[in-house]
């Protein structure tokens, strides 16, 4: 993939119905890095996702794709740009890995397209890079959190898009797993240049494996930058609302957040 | 059934391999079809029928029974496949256009036609079932999606069935009153093939034809909202452009259906929710099997009407009854209405 594209969103409202969550959000995804959105529960991290790939349509504001409205491109062409994976997705029962993963090139698809051996190399290198090769002839229904995680990943995957978006990749995974889809991050963005944009709940993780990061409150960008920048004492207080220690993680020198509860000082 | 699931899910079949074996008994099912009847024929009088011969009784009642045989193929595989997509674009799998009332809605609008505004020829009766059928989906839509959990898959099938009651007595209280048509309606609105002349099957062709061209082109496209609006959107489908698209070709096929058959049930639970389990959920094999299957259903259940009740004959519509109300129980219980 040698095209670079590059997302960024314009003075961006947004919302359901009338109710706007998302309120004049300027950014712009660094290309060829990897961004996480962080911030707490219900503060819009989702519906800005999903607002930046066009599943909703702003109210006010633009999300634009090299400086063009993502909302006044033909779907399937942006769909072969840009690719999402929302937050718990779910798999119709009785489906098998391999053609859950292959429904990943529905976009590359006309009326009555034939299969391609760019498609099976698409899919093959999905699924091993997602480590699932070996359950394509699985049940979706079978499988445990992790796998299924992964198997959704690897239909994102699938879609070989330049930019790829996923809330919450690591949710109900354990600590191994999580590590694991994170490297597969990296991986994706070392090889292909992939341009990965993540909603993680992990702070640490999230200032460990980032380049960039975008803390939200309330439907507003709180601060946006480097991890260093943007992981500090008062960021998190306020985003948050919880007192909070920062240290330098030992294992990657970036910011780690230690949270103070009520309980449970020394 | 509980060891038929499991083998079914297990092993899932090819999909030519399963489509060559339901066209191959379609093939025996036509035959049967033309060859059975109350009245029984010699293979020479089947030959001579089918040639065009109406010289003795038994050739009369072969030619008799070449667009019966037709029309049953054309319905089952209709119901089938607007079955198949009604499952698959509401993600229920009670989605049926018997049970949604869309087939009971269709011929609610042609039982008007005929009582209140004397409209009684088949080219009427087609563009009022297919208003009738369009009109009872959006209204069943509109009902089952009241109250904040949205149209959930029993909500669903309990508004069509609700809606199916208030229509059939509606239509009742319209016929009893008219002594002079109310054994006509009555004999349309049970469901059956009997009836069936060339001139009814070409003026509902057109509507099939452009209903099956629709459910061709949207197989596909149904495939990315199995996995959810959003990760369709995602995969650059419009999803409420699908949902359109797909409604009417079920409609159109429905309604066209009704209006040369009267309302026929469960051919559109039954085969699609068996042809699931053989083939998988692949729309596009799901579609083909289930217009297959559904034209081999109905063909047998219209012979199995006409052995039954010698020398008399039940309609289809009451035959598929008796098989899909206890299939529609087994559903029921074996998945709680689980979505699809
Ligand atoms: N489909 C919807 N219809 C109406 N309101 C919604 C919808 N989805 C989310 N909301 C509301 O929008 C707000 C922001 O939700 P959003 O899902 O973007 O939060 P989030 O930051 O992703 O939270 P979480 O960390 O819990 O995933 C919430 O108040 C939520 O209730
Ligand atoms: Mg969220």
């Amino acid at each position: 993939m040698t095209a670079r594209h590059t997302l960024s969103t314009r003075q961006l409202s947004a919302g359901y119905g009338d109710t706007s969550i998302l309120n004049g959000i300027d950014i712009t995804i660094p290309t060829g890095q990897i961004t996480s959105i962080i911030g707490a529960n219900a503060c819009g991290k989702s519906t800005l996702l999903r607002t930046m790939s066009r599943l909703l349509t702003p109210h006010q504001g633009q999300v634009l794709l090299d400086g063009r409205s993502i909302h006044k491109m033909a779907t399937k062409d942006l769909a072969q740009l840009l690719g999402l994976l929302p937050q718990s997705p779910i798999a119709p029962e009785g489906i098998t890995v391999g053609d859950l993963v292959s429904r990943g090139r529905h976009p590359y698809h006309k009326l009555f397209s034939q299969w391609s051996s760019t498609d099976d190399v698409a899919i093959t290198s999905a699924l091993k890079a997602t480590n699932t090769a070996e359950l394509i002839d699985r049940d979706v229904d079978e499988l445990s959190g992790g796998q299924r995680q992964r198997v959704w990943i690897a239909m994102a995957l699938a879609q070989e898009t330049d930019i790829l978006l996923l809330d919450e990749p690591t949710t109900y995974l354990d600590v191994a797993h999580q590590i694991e889809i994170l490297d597969l991050m990296v991986e994706l963005n070392q090889d292909r240049g992939t341009t990965i944009i993540l909603v993680l709940h992990d702070l640490n993780l999230a200032a460990r494996y980032s380049d960039h990061l975008i803390a939200m409150k309330s439907g507003r960008v709180f601060d946006q930058g480097s991890p260093q920048h943007v992981m500090t004492e008062p960021t998190v207080h306020s985003v948050f609302g919880l007192n909070n220690k920062v240290i330098s993680d030992p294992i990657s020198k970036t910011p780690m957040v230690l949270p103070i509860g009520r309980y449970k000082q020394a | 059934m509980k060891f038929l699931c499991t083998y079914f899910s297990a092993n899932r079949f090819p999909p030519m391999m399963l489509i060559g074996c339901s066209a191959v008994l379609l093939i025996i099912m036509c035959t049967l079809s033309i060859s059975i009847g109350t009245r029984v024929v010699a293979w020479q009088d089947i030959i001579n029928g089918l040639m065009g011969s109406v010289a003795t009784m038994e050739e009369a009642s072969v030619a008799m029974r070449l667009p019966r045989t037709l029309l049953a193929l054309l319905a089952g595989s209709a119901l089938g496949i607007s079955g198949a997509i009604m499952q698959s674009v509401t993600r229920n799998p009670l989605a049926d256009p018997g049970l949604l009332g869309v087939n009971i809605g269709a011929s609610f609008f042609v039982v008007i036609g005929l009582v209140w505004f004397g409209l009684s020829q088949m080219s009427h009766y087609v563009w009022l079932a297919i208003f009738g059928a369009a009109t009872t989906a959006l209204f069943v839509h509109v009902i089952s999606a009241i109250g904040h959990d949205g149209a959930t898959p029993l909500k669903f099938a309990l508004a069509g069935a609700a809606t199916s009651i208030a229509i059939s007595s509606f239509i009742m209280a319209v016929v009893l009153p008219r002594n002079d048509i109310a054994g006509s309606v009555q004999s349309w609105q049970i469901g059956g093939v009997g009836g069936a002349t060339y001139g009814s099957i070409t003026l509902i062709l057109p509507f099939l034809l452009i209903g099956g061209l629709l459910s061709l082109t949207v197989a596909r496209k149904l495939n990315t909202i199995a996995l959810g609006d959003d990760v369709a959107m995602g995969l650059g489908e419009s999803v409420t452009r699908i949902r359109i698209h797909a409604w009417l070709a079920a409609v159109l096929l429905a309604g066209a259906t009704t209006a040369a058959c009267g309302p026929i049930g469960f051919v559109g639970l039954v085969v699609p929710h068996l042809c699931r389990l053989l083939v998988g959920i692949d729309n596009r094999w799901l579609m083909t099997l289930s217009a297959l299957c559904g034209a081999n259903l109905l063909l047998a259940a219209d012979v199995l009407g006409r052995i039954l009740a010698r020398p008399s004959e039940l309609s289809v519509g009451i035959v598929t009854a008796f098989i899909g109300a206890p299939f529609f129980i087994w559903i029921v219980r074996r998945q709680k209405v689980k979505a699809l």
